[in-house]
């Protein structure tokens, strides 16, 4: 057997050495901002300079290589019952529903809607029954829960219904606390949580260059606690960093060198993702585009250059700016699945977004997956299988030409020809006029139907019961408290 | 150089987005003892207007429409020092307040938002983003404005608006000015639900709707 294992690289290794020089020049003379008492202290603690006014850190080079060497080049990451461990890193590519949309697109509809603690719950049984995404996100924000424990319910949601792991992230400097003892509850135990991670959150420095009170917190809690981080380093070229696509790579490259290596000196040998949401801004509309080719050239280049430095990769792609999921929704996100796979992503947060991150749609959901399977038989690449001897297979059926009829075809066309997922049409025009001439989105609400009569995955009631009860905790003092409490009875039934 | 001659090539520098000619030609202006609203109304407001039109029609993008609008605010900031002294309508109408609101560090959709305002002869004042309700309403306690902007970017930051809305009710400052919000959680409903006067979808939206809310500059 052999295979080229088809690749994608957009940068020299001279490129990349070169863009790294500038991110270490970018950190040793304006360095970055971090919103964070601890953080300064610790890194003046390292014999770095920094200035506490300002709350700059500037990081040289030599020292900081040195508390960045022991960063994971993969981890681990298990689902709800610590099993099935999918290793982030190497060659794998993982897609996870893009996280946090705001709005919902009802199937069938052209009109979006604020998500609600139903769609959080759609989101993650759909999740748990496609087996094309093998994590999944707290893709939604609900609106029918108080503002400001919104992230934390929708984890559980998340670990109540689909068994996956899951990338999410806090929006408060408390929730940090709420949503680990959610994870460790239904791991078993803080160690258990340490030693088998179900659990991936996003921390997203501001461009340029600064760490927010809020996200570095979550790095360092994460560092602390041995959870992995995530890095979404989000340049927006032109807007929030240089309009090239290399200095914006410059400016990404230093942003999550700067976060590495804070979440180090704070947990050495701690996972952490080498990610982004960066976007090639439009010069029209003032929009971050996250399916323009500017936008995933500068995602394949930064994850190539976080592979280069030894970090396992992340970035938002599969996903489109289209309102609906229509052509351009493909173009966009079919486009970046493969991109994503030929980039070896090892985590590709997206499928189902539009709207530039801000909606979630259950119907392009089924679409992307398919998309993704698309871009997962490239991957795959050419085989030559061991009994294939072409020339005596067409000097068989040179003459007869039933090549259907040949062993080998039976024996191979599963592992050769994917069958086509079941938003992409291949059969006959005529079938077509049959079937009252269905488009993908109608493909997709048949799938959608269908799944929807499937038995779903559900967090067996002892677990569910203190999951609920490390929120309810969380909530103890609120006013709000007894009308959450009906909230979770209602959808957890 | 004429009067003629420095109108022309000061809405000529606008429309190329040349803050320095800007500035220059609004200083000629005042040394020659010419009325500094008189080189207003008919370069710098003609001039954006033009910078406008050159967006809409596709010609301009983001980056020109930025420079032009700087174009304009350096030649103003000569000739309001002139202004200042005698009676200013602009400094009396179309003042605008912005700021994205407590809790939220989004700030590029404010920023644009508050560049076309500029771009668009309003007075702009930008108080930044992470801005608490009480700090609205002392900076309209200090200069009082037309409108007042708020921008959210996050579901858990835009519940904050209404109490900014709230703290000039409590202050009886409500009825003397607009409030005009946006960014992407905020709808058009929920605007008029939590008792804003207006929302806008985008920059162009929010310029349109503010010239309805409070009046297009002449
Ligand atoms: C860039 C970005 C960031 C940057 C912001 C940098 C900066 N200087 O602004 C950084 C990295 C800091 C960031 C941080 C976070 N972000 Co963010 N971010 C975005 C992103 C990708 C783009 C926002 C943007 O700049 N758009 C471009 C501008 C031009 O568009 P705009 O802001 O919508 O503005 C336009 C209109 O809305 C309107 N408008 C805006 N304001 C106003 C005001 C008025 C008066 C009017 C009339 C109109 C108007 O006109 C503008 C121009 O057309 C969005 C996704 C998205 N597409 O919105 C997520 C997004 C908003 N972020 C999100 C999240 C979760 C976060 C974090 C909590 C992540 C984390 N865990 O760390 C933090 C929160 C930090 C904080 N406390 O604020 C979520 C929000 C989910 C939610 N709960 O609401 C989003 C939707 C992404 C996602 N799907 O996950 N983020």
């Amino acid at each position: 057997m052999n295979n080229i294992n088809p690749q994608i690289y957009l940068l020299t290794e001279d490129d990349i050495h070169r863009i790294i020089d500038d991110a270490w020049e970018v950190l040793e003379t304006v360095g970055v901002e971090a919103d964070h008492e601890n953080v300064l202290r610790k890194a003046a603690d390292h014999g770095f300079r920094m200035d506490k006014a300002s709350m700059r850190l500037y990081f040289d080079r030599k020292k900081s290589e040195s508390i960045i060497q022991n960063v994971p080049a993969s981890f681990k990451l298990y689902d709800r019952d610590g099993l099935n461990a999918l290793t982030i890193g190497n060659d794998n590519v993982y897609f996870d529903p893009g996280s946090a949309a705001v709005f919902w697109l009802e199937p069938g509809l052209t009109t979006i809607r604020r998500a609600t603690s139903r769609d959080c719950i759609e989101l993650a049984i759909l999740t748990d029954l496609l087996p094309g995404y093998r994590i999944q996100s707290t893709g939604v924000v609900p609106s029918d829960v108080p503002e400001d424990i919104a992230d934390s319910i929708r984890l559980l949601f998340a670990l109540s219904f689909c068994t996956k792991p899951v990338i999410t992230g806090t929006f408060n400097v408390n929730s940090f606390a709420i949503m680990k003892s959610m994870l460790e509850s239904v791991a078993g135990g803080s160690e258990a949580l340490k030693n088998r991670p179900l659990a991936v959150f996003d921390c997203c420095p501001s461009p340029p260059l600064r760490w927010s009170h809020l996200t570095v917190s979550a790095l360092v809690d994460c560092a602390v606690s041995g959870i992995p981080a995530e890095m979404v380093s989000m340049p927006l070229a032109g807007a929030t960093a240089p309009v090239t696509l290399w200095g914006s790579l410059v400016q990404h490259t230093a942003e999550c060198l700067s976060g590495a290596i804070i979440h180090q000196m704070f947990g050495p040998g701690s996972p952490i993702v080498w990610g982004g949401s960066p976007a090639a801004f439009d010069m029209r509309h003032g929009t971050p585009p996250m399916g323009s080719m500017e936008t995933m050239m500068i995602d394949l280049a930064y994850a190539q250059i976080g592979r280069y430095l030894g970090f396992p990769t992340h970035a938002y792609m599969a996903c489109s700016d289209a309102k609906t999921p229509d052509y351009q929704a493909g173009m966009e996100s079919g486009i970046g699945a493969v991109l994503a796979v030929l980039g070896r992503i090892n985590i590709v947060s997206g499928p189902g977004f539009l709207n530039y991150e801000n909606t979630q749609s259950p119907e392009k959901l089924i679409m992307d997956h398919d998309a993704c399977a698309l871009a997962y038989r490239l991957k795959k690449g050419i085989i030559q299988r061991p009994d294939d001897h072409p020339v005596d297979i067409i000097c068989r059926h040179a003459i007869d030409g039933q090549f259907l009829a040949d062993q080998t075809t039976r024996r191979w066309h599963r592992d050769e020809i994917d069958p086509p997922g079941s938003t992409i049409y291949r059969k006959s025009m005529d079938d077509w006029l049959r079937d009252d001439r269905p488009d993908a989105r109608q493909l997709a609400r048949k799938k959608l139907e269908t799944l929807k009569n499937q038995p779903h995955s559900r967090l067996e009631e002892n677990r569910l019961q203190s999951l609920t009860a490390c929120l309810m905790e969380a909530c103890k003092n609120k006013i709000y408290s007894d009308s959450i409490k009906l909230h979770l009875e209602r959808y957890l039934k | 150089m004429t009067s003629e001659q420095i109108i022309e090539q000061t809405r000529q520098a606008v429309i190329d987005g040349d803050a320095e000619s800007s500035r220059k030609l609004a200083g000629s202006w005042l040394e020659m003892g010419l009325d500094p609203l008189l080189l207003i109304n008919r370069a710098l407001t003609p001039g954006i207007e033009d910078v406008g039109r050159l967006w809409e029609e596709g010609e301009y993008f983001l980056p020109e429409l930025v420079a032009g609008a700087e174009a304009v605010k350096t030649g103003m900031q000569i000739l309001e020092k002139e202004l200042s002294q005698m009676k200013n309508p602009l400094s009396e109408t179309r003042r605008v307040i912005i700021g994205t609101i407590f809790g939220d560090i989004h700030d590029i959709g404010k920023s644009l938002v508050a560049t076309l305002l500029r771009a668009n002869g309003y007075r702009v004042q930008d108080l930044g983003s992470d801005v608490h309700a009480s700090r609205f309403l002392e900076a309209f306690q200090k200069e009082p404005a037309d409108l007042i902007c708020i921008s959210a970017l996050l579901t858990t930051t835009m519940i904050g608006i209404p109490d900014v809305i709230r703290i000039f009710n409590e202050h009886s400052c409500r009825s003397q000015v607009k409030f005009l919000i946006g960014g992407a959680p905020v709808t058009g409903s929920w605007a008029e639900t939590i008792g804003a006067d207006g929302y806008g979808a985008d920059a162009v939206d929010a310029v349109r709707t503010a010239n309805r809310l409070i009046g297009k500059i002449q």
